[in-house]
């Protein structure tokens, strides 16, 4: 099994979570994350103080998957959240040892 | 006649009694709109400026702010009543020229004392909330890094060394009102005593830790233009109110206070416009602060056209005064207290001459010269008495029981270590 971990703009979020359910994903957590790559920050100005931002607001996604579901997904994602600009993203794929459905105690690609 | 015309006939009567008892003293009219300005004046602290700074500080000290101008209203309103009305509108005997006296606890004031055309009971509130405002004011000049108690010794020792005598002078028969000096709304008692008080902590408290390397944007713009918002509403009962009656008075004074108000905001936006590129929400509402504070010390004296005039210098020469203080001098006023309020009413002051005398204005005693000295003479009095009383106050503070919170106390946030609460459980 496989954890996919996507970090995109947050208002790709629904494109996103679309293209994942057509290609068969069921589940994923969302959080609100901030963070740069190569995208320029911008600049606030308070009464003459000048701040440089360069943490922008994303959104990170992590789904868990069976291996064979991977490529897929990744091309789903890629698709659905990328707009051709500087800041469409990341998508990084990290070893799952277990997964655990907690109401029926299924194990691995059962409760995936 | 039926016995029920005659009955409503005496009642009518009768309620004409206590009416026609007064007449010659307490005004119903006046004594109804400083009764409102009143409300509005302190409205303009509660909760208008304890707004405005609680959004501009960081999250972790929003409570802080709003427990410091919450706890001002109620010292300075005791203190008020026990000495400071007394010192600042009571007669000094000997000492009058410099300082009030009597009126402790508000001894001899009651249902049939009266101040003009309106009970005492009324002018005494509506001043009260004239001294509530002054030091609350000077919150944003150590905002994030103060400890309480030295707030709270700090608001009542100038109260009654700094503003109730400054009062005095302008107000209570003292010697700058001697002089012919005006201020119709406290361009000198309010805005020069808070700016001052302001700058002096400013410097003697120290720069807030990381400043000004480190971003501490406002955290909640929206309350910072709810409160503005209130003030520019409150600043009618403090500038219309000043005239202390409800006519002609009252009406061209709030007249140019909203056209300073609505200049100051146009000219700072214009000002940031065209330095950065983009006008900023907190720029308006720092430009109408300019303007209301700029006209207060002229708004019973100058004409409409004056006015504009007026709103559009202190918009201006507030926003570069601003940018000085803080990027070159790089002192931590951190809400601009000094150059928007301080430097605010010193402007108004000068301008009161000139547009008194001038495009409209109400008319000068003297001459626009002799006036514009006058004026000068009162803003280095006022500006020297409250910047070396404060320096002293500060200093007896921070040697007895310290005036900062320690580097740990201030990064966690005030709310936390001063106050064992949260802003926000989100």
């Amino acid at each position: 099994m496989k954890l996919l971990i996507a970090v995109i703009k947050p208002f790709k979020l629904d494109d996103v979570r679309d293209a994942l359910a057509e290609v068969g994903v069921q589940g994923m957590t969302v959080t609100e994350v901030k963070g740069f790559g190569r995208q320029k920050g911008h600049t606030e100005l308070y009464r003459g103080a000048e701040y440089v931002v360069d943490f922008l607001p994303k959104t990170k996604i992590e789904i868990a998957l069976d291996d064979d579901q991977v490529e897929t997904a990744i091309e789903a994602i890629i698709k659905a959240a990328g707009t051709g600009k500087i800041g469409d993203g990341k998508i990084f794929v990290q070893e799952l040892q277990q997964a655990v459905r907690i109401r029926t105690g299924e194990t691995d690609s059962d409760a995936l | 006649m039926s016995i029920k015309k005659v009955i409503s006939l005496a009642s009518g009567l009768l309620l004409m009694l206590p009416m026609t008892v007064y007449a010659d003293e307490v005004n119903g009219a006046d004594t109804a709109w400083v009764l409102t300005s009143t409300a509005l004046v302190l409205f303009m602290t509660l909760p208008g400026l304890a707004l405005f700074y609680a959004g501009l500080v960081r999250a972790k000290n929003v409570l802080s702010v709003l427990m410091q101008c919450f706890a001002i209203a109620c010292t300075v309103s005791i203190i008020w009543m026990v000495i400071a009305y007394g010192l600042a509108f009571g007669d000094g005997g000997s000492l009058n020229k410099i300082v009030g006296g009597g009126k402790i606890l508000m001894s001899g004031i009651g249902l049939d004392s009266v101040s003009g055309t309106i009970p005492e009971t009324v002018f005494f509130m509506f001043q009260m909330t004239f001294a509530i405002i002054t030091p609350a004011l000077a919150v944003g000049a150590f905002a994030e890094r103060m400890k309480f108690s030295a707030l709270l010794w700090f608001t009542a020792l100038f109260m009654v060394l700094v503003y109730a005598p400054v009062c005095h002078w302008v107000w209570g028969g003292g010697w700058l009102a001697d002089l012919g000096f005006m201020d119709f709304a406290g361009g000198s008692v309010v805005h020069i005593n808070a700016g001052v008080a302001a700058l002096v902590a400013a410097l003697i408290i120290g720069n807030r830790n990381g400043f000004p390397d480190t971003p501490m944007p406002p955290h909640n713009m929206t309350l910072v233009v709810m409160g503005a918002s209130m003030l520019w509403v409150g600043w009618f009962g403090f500038n219309a109110g000043s005239a202390l009656t409800a006519g002609s008075s009252a009406g061209m004074a709030m007249v140019v206070t909203h056209i300073s108000a609505a200049a100051g905001s146009l000219a700072w936006m214009a000002c940031e416009w065209i330095r950065y590129g983009k006008p900023s929400v907190l720029g308006i509402v720092t430009g109408m602060v300019a303007g209301l504070a700029t006209i207060t010390p002229a708004s019973g004296y100058v004409g409409p056209a004056g006015a504009l005039i007026i709103g559009i210098s202190a918009g201006v020469v507030c926003y570069f005064a601003t940018q000085y203080v803080k990027r070159s001098l790089k002192i931590d006023d951190s809400l601009d207290v000094f150059t928007v309020h301080g430097l605010g009413g010193m402007l108004g002051l000068l301008l009161t001459a000139v547009f008194a005398a001038s495009l409209d204005g109400l008319g000068l005693e003297t001459s626009m010269g002799a006036q514009f000295v006058t004026q000068l003479i009162g803003i280095v009095a006022t500006t020297i008495w409250c910047a070396v009383l404060c320096f002293i106050i500060l200093k007896l503070i921070d040697k007895t029981i310290g005036l900062r919170v320690s580097t740990d106390e201030e990064t966690e946030g005030l709310d936390i270590v001063l106050h064992n609460e949260r802003g926000y459980t989100l």
